[in-house]
């Protein structure tokens, strides 16, 4: 039951062929069993997954459950989640309990999700491979010697293996959009401002943004729909109307004008890639869309742009973890300093020092305006970029890695041909648009290939719909690996 | 004595703690004086993952400061993250303004004491105020070889109010200082409280040769928490820096702290080790967007500024500048004024700021009571004014009856003065008989005096004058008295 659609679980559990907390179990076995081939959990909840599983069921038999009630899902360990461990993949918060819910938790809790453990995560959600774990590497379940992608592998992982039908991610440059590539599952990370914020872990506050992996775009829909709405406590939070994305699903795509921008369509993508890419977007225009060349010109300027943002914003948000109020302390220092230096030495593992080092250097006084302002400004020029595209199409449609999943300590040395593997996906945060990555075929090593669909500010229904409409032609959602 | 004729280069940095409910950021309050850490909520304690939110009545309090000094409201301004690490400062930033603040411009005129009883026109423009929030506390004595972090101050709003170096001196420093606490409380934005650190100054001082266009190196003075320790710490930091620039030395770029005990100022960072805050604006916030309706609601809202109130007293009842800028030091005071003076009539608007700001300030200072606990009422005082001027009293039976009416002896009624003139037989003799009776003794009984004054002492009139209103026990009208008196001497 575990491997089929939100809607048909939802269904059974209302024709009570199935309880919530039969549901919980069977998650919990496969959990059990899967996990050690992949490491996709940081945090298993068992306990606490069964007693919501009891809840969700008195839920159903009162007639009061919601689409989610039930269903068993993981949070990224990201979010924090009260009184259950919340590591952000590090050693600094390997002890951290946290003693609040993020508000996407809280919104889950009340839909009547059952969370059954926190996945693992690049640390503090730096990285594109998951590899930067200190729980140690997730592994792509498709073949467990590659990686599968990051930061929110650990989610990808857990549901392209089948543990969990749904599970939250982040996503801050395609830390959802590139592993739900390369685990051949559907990720989706709305508008920025759509997914509160609080209680997320932050990594870069302009960029992070939450969102939805599942098997499916109409399973997305209706785990975003739950996570969507303005959150008073976070500025940032769009004062919309709560959206049902699940709700457009059945548009069809006759009329639909796909972008195609020339830019990413250029050298760079590996030619099984780009097969099924192309087998994809011919599979649009057989549903009724057309397709138009448009232009990304500045898109290339996003690695260094996000590069120079990214860091900068983490070097201040990451200043909390001091070893003060929470968090890993040395055991011995011999004043304040030391105290600052060696628990940061030790607790932070080498890429967040790399980023701290990087964005603490180009916020220094002399450096800011040829960096931080440099960068805004290139900001600006790709968000205008996305613009004056859209005026020519409806959405936009592109790879959304380079490669398929690549081995596991093939990048780790290099870490500017691991920034490159975000190339695709980086503008869209930088612009604050919603994307969506769904599975598309097959490429080198029969390991997945997904596509790429940007949408324009809130047009994450629209995405949702047109993905939708491709998986109803199309099986490539519903393939699994293999021993999961 | 110096050589040089030196030139004293003042500006303060003043944060005042803003009185609203709760934190700027967080919902948690701001009360002084409660356990430490108990109101510490989630985002002041920088757990991870939480999410700062603006108070807006941190903001309305800003923007009644920018319209009380007649500044620049920004219709736009940027909250900044001041980047350093501190035990105390949990996220290891401050959220602050930097580039874009909340109020620019404006400016406070003042009245500064001359050192020769006089006072004189200052005037001193501010260049900027802006929000952000204070750090907590690091409590270093309670814990043997240990340090206690108390973060309820965590978060506290505070207005930042910089001027420009305008000042020359630690008169004219503490003049502003005062000027500014008085306008904070004046417009309800502060409650001034000093002891509780609820309005810090920081000096940045420089001394130049009298006439040189260039500043002098400035060294910054932190954290004085009262007008004295300003006072002294300024004057200190002059002479400190004249000493040094006389004797050869060169003043360095640095960070003082005065020393309240010694009196004296000391080094705490040069400006090698300086930090480099790394500011960049705050990604968890948007731009502050104030709209002109709002700044025109808050103006609505503004009571009557101080100046214009001053202003008013100087035009309407003739009060001097001086007597004007007095009798506004503080709302309080200017209410009990203004209501002595619509009970006793404008015509009595000088004897009434002469007895607010005489007899009744006197005794209010040495009882330490504010204006608002008066044991006189301004409807009594006023009571006390009128009988002064149609005559029932002198001024010296006046200065009994208030002392009677400071002890409550004629009762809380607005006529208590006339209770006490009544029941004490305090009323002024002015009939011509009577007091000319009163002058015949006199004379018949000091003739000594009577022949000194015929041989030229003129201070012999004065001792018979005080003979005569002791004989009368005081009541006899002083200017009868004197007029009578000269006639028959002739």
């Amino acid at each position: 039951m575990i491997d089929s659609s939100l809607k048909d679980i939802a269904a059974a559990l209302r024709a009570k062929t199935v309880s919530a907390v039969e549901l919980a179990t069977d998650s919990l076995a496969r959990i059990e069993a899967g996990n050690p081939k992949v490491n996709a959990f940081i945090t298993i909840d068992r306990d606490g997954a069964l007693a919501a599983a009891q809840a969700a069921d008195a839920r159903l038999a009162a007639g009061s459950a919601g689409p989610l009630t039930g269903i068993p899902m993981a949070h990224k360990d990201v979010f924090c989640t009260e009184g259950v461990l919340t590591t952000c993949g590090s050693k600094m918060l390997a002890n951290f309990t946290s003693p609040y819910d993020a508000h996407v938790v809280s919104l889950l809790k009340a839909a009547g999700a059952v969370m059954v453990g926190k996945t693992n995560m690049d640390e503090f959600a730096m990285g594109s491979s998951n590899e930067n774990s200190h729980f140690g590497p997730t592994r792509n379940p498709w073949n467990t010697d590659t990686v599968p992608g990051g930061s929110s592998g650990g989610s990808a992982a857990a549901v392209a293996a089948r543990l969990v039908p749904i599970a939250t991610g982040t996503d801050t440059g395609g830390s959802i959009r590139q592993p739900a590539s390369l685990c051949g599952i559907t990720g989706i990370k709305p508008t920025y401002g759509t997914v509160s914020r609080y209680g997320m872990i932050a990594y870069a506050s302009s960029l992070d943004q939450g969102g939805a992996f599942g098997y499916s775009a109409e399973d997305c829909a209706l785990l975003l729909s739950a996570m969507a709405g303005h959150d008073p406590r976070d500025s940032t939070s769009l004062e919309r109307e709560a959206e049902d994305y699940a709700g457009n699903l059945d548009k069809p795509l006759a009329g639909l004008r796909v972008g195609l921008p020339k830019e990413f369509f250029a050298e760079g993508m590996s030619d099984d890639v780009r097969a099924a890419v192309d087998a994809a977007i011919a599979e649009y225009r057989k549903l009724g869309a057309t397709t138009v060349e448009v232009s990304l010109p500045n898109a290339r300027l996003a690695i260094p742009a996000y590069y120079v943002i990214a860091p900068a914003e983490a070097s201040s948000n990451l200043s909390r973890f001091d070893g003060v109020r929470y968090g890993h302390r040395a055991a011995e220092y011999t004043d304040l300093m030391d105290m600052y230096c060696k628990s940061r030495a030790q607790g932070f593992g080498a890429e967040v020092k790399r980023r701290i080092l990087m964005g603490t250097y180009v916020l220094s006084h002399g450096y800011y305006d040829a960096y931080y302002i440099k960068a805004q400004k290139l900001r600006r020029l790709i968000a205008n970029d996305f613009q004056a595209a859209f005026a020519q199409c409806d959405l936009i449609a592109g790879p959304v890695s380079p490669t398929v999943a690549f081995g596991i300590g093939e990048k780790s040395d290099d870490p500017v041909q691991m920034y490159l593997s975000d190339i695709y996906t980086i503008a869209v945060n930088l612009a604050g648009l919603p994307a969506l990555s769904h599975p598309a075929g097959f490429g080198a090593g029969g390991l997945p290939v997904g596509l790429q669909l940007i949408g324009n500010y809130f047009g994450e229904a629209r995405l949702l719909g047109a993905a939708h409409q491709f998986q109803q032609a199309t099986d490539w959602h519903t393939r699994k690996p293999a021993g999961f | 004595m110096s050589r040089t004729d030196w030139e004293v280069v003042i500006g303060l940095e003043i944060h005042t703690q803003l009185n609203t409910q709760s934190k700027i950021f967080s919902g948690a309050s701001i009360a002084f004086g409660a356990e430490p850490n108990a109101q510490a909520c989630a985002v002041d304690i920088a757990l991870p993952g939480v999410l700062p939110v603006l108070n807006k009545g941190a903001v309305e309090r800003a923007i009644r400061f920018g319209l009380a000094i007649g500044g620049t409201v920004a219709p736009k301004s940027i909250f900044a993250r001041k980047n350093y690490f501190y035990p105390d400062l949990p996220k290891g930033y401050q959220i602050s303004q930097y580039e874009l603040p909340v109020v620019l411009g404006g400016k406070i005129n003042l009245l500064v004491p001359d050192g020769k009883g006089g006072h004189y026109e200052k005037l001193v423009n501010l260049t900027r105020a802006h929000l952000e929030e204070d750090a907590g506390k690091s409590l270093h004595e309670d814990f043997h070889g240990m340090t206690g972090i108390d973060l309820n101050r965590a978060g506290t709003p505070l207005l930042e109010i910089v001027s420009e170096p305008d000042m020359r001196s630690s008169a004219e420093a503490v003049a502003y200082a005062k000027a500014l606490h008085a306008l904070v409380r004046w417009i309800d934005i502060c409650d001034g409280n000093m002891q509780e650190g609820s309005f810090r100054c920081d000096a940045n001082v420089s001394v130049r040769p009298r006439g040189q266009a260039e500043f002098g190196t400035r060294r910054e003075i932190k954290n004085l928490n009262s007008f004295r320790f300003l006072q002294q710490a300024i004057d200190y930091e002059i002479q400190w820096q004249i000493d040094l620039i006389e004797d050869g030395g060169k003043v360095q770029q640095a960070t003082v702290l005065f020393n309240p005990d010694t009196g004296e100022t000391r080094a705490m960072r040069s400006k090698e080790d300086a930090h480099d805050y790394r500011y960049f604006p705050d990604p968890d916030l948007l731009p502050l967007v104030i709209s002109s309706d709002w700044i025109e609601r808050v103006r609505g809202e503004l009571p009557e500024l101080p100046a214009a109130l001053s202003a008013r007293f100087e035009g309407e009842y003739g009060l001097s500048a001086y007597d004007a800028t007095a009798l506004t030091a503080s709302r309080e005071t200017a209410q009990f004024y203004l209501d002595t003076v619509a009970a006793a009539g404008t015509a009595n608007a000088k004897t009434c700021a002469n007895w607010v700001m005489g007899e009744l300030a006197a005794r209010l200072n040495k009882a330490e009571l504010d204006i608002s606990a008066s044991p006189v009422s301004a409807a009594q005082l006023a009571g006390l004014v009128l009988r002064i001027a149609d005559n029932t009293i002198s001024n010296a039976i006046a200065k009994k009856v208030f002392e009677a009416l400071w002890n409550q002896e004629g009762g809380a009624d607005a006529n208590a003065a006339d209770a006490i003139i009544e029941a004490q037989g305090l009323k002024q003799v002015t009939d011509t008989g009577a007091i000319e009776a009163i002058i015949d003794e006199v004379l018949a009984a000091n003739q000594k005096s009577v022949e000194e004054f015929r041989a030229g002492k003129e201070k012999a009139f004065n001792a018979l004058v005080g003979q005569c209103m002791k004989a009368s026990k005081g009541k006899a009208n002083p200017a009868q008295v004197n007029e009578l008196l000269k006639k028959k001497l002739g």
